[in-house]
Order: structure tokens, then sequence, then C-alpha cells
């Protein structure tokens, strides 16, 4: 649609009336072509036609929940009613918040840490050869070793305080930013390191104005894998050994066969996730909108 | 605008040229003892079958592309790097798909620190100039191909550079278009007295534009002949078309061309 009103655009500056082309364009339709904004009352149309997908599908899953819960074809100490859960957490609310605060703030922190160093990791790896054979390794190995195999460790080395939570959250949410931050930067067309090259620009602004911003594509997909993971990381830390947490709110609830508290636990687990993916996308939104994938009409998730 | 550079040497100096490629499966000999010598304020046209190698000698006057042996000297300096006296029109038009038609071309005043209000205006200049009114903000997805090629000259005139390398500028553009750019360029170069070499696959063009036409061959490329263009210095668009000698010489290059296509 825009691209067709622009070749139009186009077309009738190329081949209108002789003279200079300037004067010619001039007539050319201004605000280059592009459709207006949206209306609110649009996009509100948009946003609910992009949700109702989803919300049908959740209304299933609570339905056949209900369903097999309140008919007890699964005991209730196995799998509680919504109700049941409901009011566990609304009735623990102050506690659960609580946990869930820590457990988030863990999250956030070990996420931040991991695309600060994940980048500066993948910038090495993309700029220099021999810190490309150096890091890759140790990079691998911090990867494929176990988390869960090493969280004891960093307790005994750490304590029971925030800290080997955030770093086991650190440690898995890494490596996803590194191999996209690679990948990024290593996609940059060899003609624009080649135009760069002949406008006598240094690396710090070649890096500033071409390499990052090519490569943010890339980086945002794998910042939304890791921030999923740092979750899983901080929540591995607190089963370890913690006093607060969602992590250790679950063992406990376990542990007492509290089965709403335990789903309750689940469900506010999951909603960290949710909303910090969210925000990544959100931002993604904000600092690619010209990049293909944000591109109107195709939209990764609903958001 | 810049000045002329000094009237004595050469501007561009080519002497030897060879480059081969080796790539995992084959050996390719892109250009064969390649010697140019290109005099301050020429503009030279190369015309030559695709695969010669035209554009990898751009490259190589750019400092982009290691000749494997032979000499090039631009501005009277041996050529070892990358060279910014330069502005470089690419085959692709090689803007960043994030900025917008004029950011794109200010790009070209950022990588080099240039004073922001005079880029700012000189830029507006050469939207207008070239007929990009209205799209100054449209991303590179939303400009048609020619469009594209437009905003990539304008960043490489910004900076007004002695030397100014194209390869294929124009490709993308519908006939009337390029006549209207040819004749804008045309301006230019009479006006700066740039040192203009550019690439093409139109005799017409070449013709038009060159004050030296030269005609490379099939790969291994060679440089089969240079024919000087005995048209006046200012020239318009139609006149020269009517011209007999333009006529002759475009016969000339359309022969040559084919005869070498034939041999190959
Ligand atoms: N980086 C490279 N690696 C390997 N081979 C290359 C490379 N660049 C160019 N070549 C080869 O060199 C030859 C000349 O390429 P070049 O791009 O200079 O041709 P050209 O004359 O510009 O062609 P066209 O008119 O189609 O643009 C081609 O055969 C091409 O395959
Ligand atoms: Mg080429």
């Amino acid at each position: 649609m825009t691209e067709n009103s622009l070749d139009t655009a186009g077309r009738q500056a190329a081949v209108g009336p002789d003279g200079p082309i300037s004067s010619t364009v001039a007539k050319a339709p201004p605000a280059g072509g592009r459709p207006p904004r949206p209306t609110l009352g649009r996009r509100v149309v948009v946003f609910a036609d992009s949700l109702w997908r989803p919300a049908l599908v959740l209304a299933v899953f609570f339905a056949a929940w209900w369903f097999v819960a309140a008919r007890e074809y699964v005991p209730n100490y196995l799998v509680p009613t919504p109700g049941q859960v409901w009011e566990t957490m609304t009735t623990q609310w102050s506690e659960l918040a609580r946990h869930t605060l820590v457990t988030l703030y863990e999250t956030v922190l070990g996420f931040v840490l991991a695309a600060a160093l994940g980048l500066v990791t993948a910038v090495a790896i993309a700029y220099s050869r021999t810190l490309d054979k150096a890091l890759y390794p140790i990079v691998l190995f911090a990867q494929v070793i176990p988390k869960i195999a090493i969280a004891p460790l960093l307790v005994v080395w750490f304590g029971l305080g925030l800290t080997p939570k955030i770093i086991l959250a650190v440690l898995i949410a890494f490596f996803p930013v590194v191999i996209s931050g690679v990948a990024g930067l290593r996609s940059t067309d060899p003609e624009l390191l080649d135009l760069a090259a002949t406008m006598g620009a240094g690396p710090w602004r070649t890096f500033r104005k071409i390499r990052f911003p090519n490569a943010l594509p890339h980086l945002m997909a794998g910042l939304k894998v890791a921030v999923t993971l740092a979750v899983v990381g901080a929540v591995v830390g607190e089963f370890v050994g913690a006093s607060e947490g969602l992590g250790y709110v679950l063992l406990l609830a376990n542990g007492n066969l509290d089965a709403p508290l335990l789903f309750a636990d689940l469900i506010l687990m999951s909603a960290i996730g949710i909303v910090l993916f969210v925000l990544v996308e959100i931002a993604e939104a904000l600092l690619i909108p010209w990049h293909a994938s944000r591109r109107a009409g195709v939209s990764l998730t609903t958001s | 605008m810049t000045a002329a550079p000094a009237a004595t040497g050469t501007a561009i100096g080519m002497s030897g040229l060879t480059v081969r490629f080796t790539t995992r499966r084959s050996q390719t000999t892109a250009l064969d003892d390649v010697s140019l010598d290109i005099e301050p304020g020429e503009f030279v046209t190369i015309v030559g079958p695709s695969g010669c190698g035209k554009s990898t000698l751009l490259k190589i006057v750019a400092g982009l592309v290691k000749p494997t042996s032979g000499e090039v000297s631009l501005l009277e300096r041996p050529v070892r790097g990358p060279q910014k006296e330069i502005g470089f029109v690419f085959q692709k038009a090689a803007l960043l798909e994030w900025r917008g038609a004029r950011a794109n071309i200010l790009l070209q005043a950022e990588m080099r620190g240039m004073d922001r209000t005079q880029a700012a205006r000189r830029a507006d200049e050469l939207i207008e100039m070239t007929g990009l009114t209205g799209f100054e903000k449209a991303l590179p997805h939303e400009l048609s191909g020619g469009m594209q090629q437009r905003v990539a000259l304008c960043r490489a005139l910004l900076h007004s550079p002695p030397v100014l390398l194209m390869d294929e500028p124009f490709g993308a553009l519908d006939a009337l278009t390029r006549e209207q750019m040819n004749a804008e360029l045309h301006r230019i170069w009479r006006e700066t007295g740039t040192t203009v070499v550019l690439v093409t696959h139109s005799i017409a063009e070449a013709v038009f534009l060159g004050t030296r036409v030269v005609v490379m061959s099939p790969r291994p490329g060679r440089i089969i002949r240079t024919f000087p263009v005995e048209l006046p210095a200012h020239r318009d668009y139609a006149q020269v078309m009517s011209d007999p000698r333009f006529d002759r010489l475009a016969t000339d290059l359309r022969g040559l061309l084919g005869s070498a296509a034939a041999n190959h």
C-alpha cells in the first residue's frame, strides 16, 4: 500500500513534463507519502483484534482446568481449582508480593548484567580473531555446564544472599546475548563497511553508526530469549538455598503439599517472565521500528 | 565547492593492475594488466561486459581492494588503504535501512565530523537537485530503487570530493530520469572540476558524460581501447543526441563491445 503510493509519487516526479527536475518534484505529495498516524479508536480496535485469539485459547485452557479440578477427576491436593488458587493468591498477597519482588529483582539485575556482559563479549568476539578463539570456548563451556549442578557450589561460595541467584541468572542469560550479538555484528553488509572506510571514519564511529544499529534486530531477539531464561536462573538459585523468593516459596509449598500455593507461585513466576518479555518487546518496537519484522502487519507476539 | 586540484600531474594513476580472486572453488582473474592515467578534471567513463572487473577497478582506486600486482595512485599519493578524498557510489545503493533519505545523506557528514549546519544546507540543496523533495524522511524500503540510487548519489556528493567514483549510479532509473540525472551530473562536473570515473552499461551515457570512454574486454578485464570524446565541454542532452560525432562514437563503441563479446 505504502510502497505503491510512493512509487506513483516517484514516477510522477520522474516523468513529469520537461524542465528542471526540482520544479516537477515540488508538486509531489509532501511528507514522504507516509500514511497518516492511525487514530486512537483505530489503534484500540487493532489491539483488541490482536488479543482475542490468545484470550480465547487461555479461556479454553482455564475452562478445562476448572472442569478437571472441580469434578475431581484429579484430587484437589494435586490439582486445585482455580478458585482455591485465587483465594490463596488474595489472602497471602502481601507475602507473595514480597517474594515476587525478590525474584523480580534478581531476574532483572541478572538480565541487565548478562546483557551488558554479553554485548561486550560479542563485540570482542566480532572484532578480534584472537579474542574470538580465546573467548568462544569459555562462553560455550559456561553455557553447556548444567547450571543446576553448579548452583550448590555458588551457594557455598557466596552464601544464601542474592549474589548466587544473580550469578546464576547471568550465567544462564548470557549465552543467547553473546550468540545473537556476534551474529548481528557479523551480519553487517561488507559494502557498508567499505563505505565507512571511504568516509575516513574510525572504528568507534563505524561501530556506533553502522555496526551496532545493524546488529540490533539480532540482539533484540537474543535479549528476548535471555530475559525469559534469567527467570529460570533466579528460581534455580532460590531452590538451592534461600530464605525468600518465589523459588523458596515453591519448595515450602511442595513440602507442605500446599497445591493452591504452589500453583499461585507458578503463576507469579510465569507472570514475571511474561511481563519482562513484553517490556523487551516494547523496547524492540521503539528501537527498531524500521526493521522488517516490525513493519505493519508483521507481529511476533500480541503485544 | 572544492577547488579543482592542481592542473598538473595525474588525479588517478594505474599501472599494470592485475587482480586475481582465489575462492575455495576457483580462481578468477578479474583484471589483467590494466594501466590508465586520469588527469585532474577529466570525466572518464568505463564500459564493458558484465563481470569484466569494472567494479573491482573502482574499488582498487578507492583502496578497498588490494591488487595482486601493480600500482595505483590517487592525487599523486600511492594508494595503500581506504581513501577518503573520494565520493563513492556503489553499484548497490548501500543505504542504512534504519535512516531516512536525508539522514542517510548526512551520514557522510557525521562520519567525517563535518560542520552540521553547513552539511544540512548542502544536503537540502542536493535533495532538491535530485528530485527527492518530499521524501526526506522516507526509509530506504519505502523508496523505489532509482530513488535509493539518487540518495546514494547525494551522499557521495555531500562533501564535494575532488574525486568521484561511480559504479552504475543510474542503473535503476527510468530513461527520462536518467537523462535528467545525467544532465545534472554533467553540470556538477563542469562547475566543480571534480575528477570523475563512472562505470556504466549505457553507451549513450558513457558518451554524453565522458571526456574519455574506456572500453574493457570480457574477463579477464583488459582495456581494449580508450576513445577521446570530441564533443564540447559544455553539453546539452538534446544537442548531443543529434550530433553526428555522438552517433559515430556510439556506433564504434557498440561495434567494439559486440566484437569483443563475440571473440570471447
Ligand atoms: N570478492 C570477490 N571474490 C571473488 N571473486 C570476485 C570478488 N569480487 C569480484 N569477483 C569476480 O571478479 C570478476 C569481476 O567482478 P566485478 O564485480 O568487478 O565485475 P563488473 O565488471 O563490475 O560486473 P557488472 O557489470 O556485472 O557489475 C567477476 O568474475 C567476479 O566473480
Ligand atoms: Mg559491477
